[in-house]
């Protein structure tokens, strides 16, 4: 546009502005996105002036991917639906996986319980009153190879979302592979293994920062040898919005988390264009429809060029920020549970409008407990509606051009710079964790949206409007059967009773020396998990090199 | 007189890490006026006992999110009578079906919240426990 054209346009629309300022506005007590950025009433060209097409958006599949990272997005391939599973003994999620396997679902997804996330054994007496509830019990490769038993690895692929011990679960993983007579370079999946978002978020860290960043790099460095297909960290802000944070947030530390797995991975000496292909990335999607999708359009647009520019990687596919998404659970509301599968289509339209290449869509019972099955088919048959009625997979990053996404997508990306300035100033991501920078943050917002709900600068239907009184919770839930923790000690304890004992301890003597030095430490995991030590023995031994990580609590 | 300030454990039991609602909690109780302290994560049930006693509280409130909650209050209810400290009150959160619910006021816990639950209803709770106890 030639300047006379841009000052007739501003000169309408200051016009247009005046005519509708005093008319009264209503329908919502605030008008600012979930994350607090202020909204206008429209969006025009005066909003994205500097606006370049090839610059800012460029086509699908080409630099720098705000439009999507595959030429042909949806058209070529569906994202993969996979719902994250798991509760009671191995042999209960079996039965779960191969039920959504045969209703259409095209990737695993693992979700162990708390004990095993925690790197600790079933009898473990930390673990009492834990084992098969919130997850799956996994604590040896006997485990795991009932947890796939006739599920062929070669055919299908596997999220594990496993992080302070994600070595060992993913030991485990590649042997059970290995016993179908899957080689290692075949299998196909991903670890979370995405540490530095346990101390700000999760709290399923293990080790202190330092050996956790090791055993990180160890990972990549193992995998672009011998496993090639495997996607070795997911780089998550799931966790993080789920603890508070705001949509800049999550934005903002999730990709701090990942420039800091790239430069550790440098400082290793390896090539960045052998591991960044395999990073990946792991989203929310929140209830904030438009902000959420550019929150996925930002990310992909500042991870390309910053790999490019910062991080001079070559390859295409280091710059492409491949990502998962799954639905707000704190999007949930207990109130009224079946409103919730409205929520979460909602928010997995946002996903796929996002370019989202997996997802997890949340059930509607689940701030309740994991899911029953009648409630994970209904969670799984949204994301075939999605995929298959509505028509949103006919075109490629179909809101693309519109002025308040496009305004969105640079908001956000601003606003993410702004916080990646001030986390280099505090030495990087590690020292902004340890002095609780981002923890602050996050519970900071935690509490303002908290107090806006209270307020109700915020409606939530159901919880602090159109409220049922005296409501009654009508669903069937999902109950864990209290056995499930005494059948588990018992394979357990056979388990110990079987194996050869001597070999064990043998290996366990070997991986401490392996941890102590600077040899890649996945090998003699790998040996040890092989002759059956537990998941609890093989941690125990690496916390006697490492240590443990203790964080310092605030509220 | 001066009025005591009621005091708070607000502890986060278990392996659960979802702290995200015992942090937002114990923030509210204490701009609400009560002073509070939080325990962090990972708390056996001994080491929660342990510290109500020490730290003279007169309130603890149990964050779950894991499911663990048929284990922990009861062990934690166990403890208190074991060590002779049945004056602190014990209540909770989090994600506690009714029926388990039911079950665990039978057993003498005090209210459990729900997710959704506002701050000023919990404030409210608590005023009216010691309101209750003065006038005994």
């Amino acid at each position: 546009m030639s300047n006379k054209d841009w000052e007739e346009l501003e000169e309408a629309y200051k016009k247009w502005e005046e005519m509708v300022k005093d008319l009264p506005e209503c329908t919502l007590p605030s008008f600012s996105t979930i994350s607090n950025i202020p909204v206008k009433k429209v969006y025009t060209p005066l909003d994205i002036k500097n606006f370049d097409y090839l610059r800012d958006l460029g086509f699908p599949g080409e630099y720098p991917f705000t439009r999507g990272i595959r030429h042909t997005m949806y058209r070529g391939r569906l994202w993969t639906m996979r719902q994250f599973s798991g509760f009671g003994t191995a042999e209960d999620t079996n039965k779960r996986f191969k039920f959504l396997l045969s209703h259409g679902e095209t990737g695993l997804s693992v979700a162990f319980d708390y004990p095993t996330l925690l790197g600790r054994d079933s009898d473990d007496p930390m673990a009492r009153g834990e084992v098969g509830v919130c997850g799956v019990a996994i604590s040896s490769l006997r485990d795991m190879e009932i947890l796939f038993d006739g599920i062929p690895l070669d055919t299908v692929s596997t999220s594990m979302t496993i992080n302070g011990p994600a070595a060992v679960i993913w030991a485990f993983y590649l042997l059970t592979g290995e016993k179908q007579g899957v080689p290692f370079y075949k299998l196909r999946g991903t670890i979370q293994n995405d540490i530095l978002k346990e101390y700000i978020a999760q709290k399923s860290y293990i080790f202190p920062p330092e050996p956790s960043l090791r055993i990180i790099v160890d990972i990549m460095e193992f995998a672009s040898k011998e496993v090639p297909k495997w996607n070795t960290i997911s780089i998550s802000g799931y966790h993080i919005r789920e603890a508070g944070s705001t949509a800049v947030q999550e934005l903002a530390f999730t990709l701090m988390d990942g420039f800091t797995y790239v430069e550790e991975g440098i400082k290793r000496g390896l090539d960045v264009d052998t591991f960044a292909p395999r990073l990946s990335f792991f989203f929310n999607a929140h209830l904030d429809f438009f902000e959420e999708i550019a929150k996925f359009r930002a990310a992909r647009r500042i991870w390309a060029r910053e790999m490019k520019n910062r991080y001079g990687a070559k390859k295409k596919e280091s710059l492409l920020l491949r990502f998962h998404t799954q639905t707000a659970g704190c999007s949930l509301t207990a109130q009224q549970p079946e409103n919730n599968i409205i929520r979460t289509a909602y928010e997995a339209l946002a996903a796929v409008l996002g370019g989202t290449q997996s997802l997890h869509t949340n059930s509607m019972d689940e701030a309740w407990a994991l899911p029953t099955e009648k409630a994970v088919l209904i969670a799984l048959r949204t994301q075939q509606i999605l995929a298959y009625e509505i028509g949103v997979t006919n075109v490629i990053d179909p809101l693309g051009g519109s002025y308040y996404v496009e305004y969105l997508t640079n908001k956000l990306e601003e606003e993410a710079y702004r916080y990646f300035e001030k986390i280099e100033k505090m030495g990087g991501m590690v020292a902004a964790i340890k002095a609780g920078f981002p923890q602050r943050e996050i519970a900071e917002a935690a509490y303002r949206y908290q107090k806006e709900i209270e307020e109700k600068k915020r409606i939530i239907v159901g919880v602090n409007e159109f409220v049922l009184e005296n409501e009654k919770i009508e669903i069937p839930l999902l109950k864990i059967d209290p056995e499930v923790e005494r059948r588990q000690i018992e394979r357990l304890h056979k388990l110990r009773r079987e194996r050869d004992n001597i070999v064990c301890e043998r290996k366990l003597k070997e991986l401490k020396m392996a941890a102590r030095s600077n040899e890649n430490i996945m090998y003699p995991i790998l040996e040890c998990a092989r002759v059956y030590c537990t998941l609890g023995e093989i941690i125990n031994a690496l916390k006697e090199v490492f240590g443990e990580y203790k964080e310092e609590a605030f509220f | 007189m001066e009025k005591k300030k009621i005091k708070i454990l607000i502890a986060k039991p278990g392996l659960d890490g979802h702290d995200r609602g015992a942090k937002v909690v114990a923030r509210g109780l204490r701009d609400a006026g009560f002073e509070v302290i939080y325990t962090g994560l990972h708390q056996t049930p001994e080491m929660i006992v342990n510290t109500a006693i020490q730290e003279d509280v007169d309130i603890i409130g149990l964050s779950i999110l894991s499911g663990a909650h048929m284990t922990i209050f009861p062990e934690v209810l166990r403890l208190l009578k074991e060590k002779g400290a049945t004056d602190i009150h014990l209540f909770g959160g989090g994600i506690i079906p009714d029926e388990d619910k039911e079950k665990l006021y039978q057993m003498g816990v005090g209210k459990l919240f729900d997710p959704g639950t506002k701050i000023s209803e919990i404030v409210e709770y608590i005023n009216n426990l010691f309101k209750e106890k003065v006038s005994e």
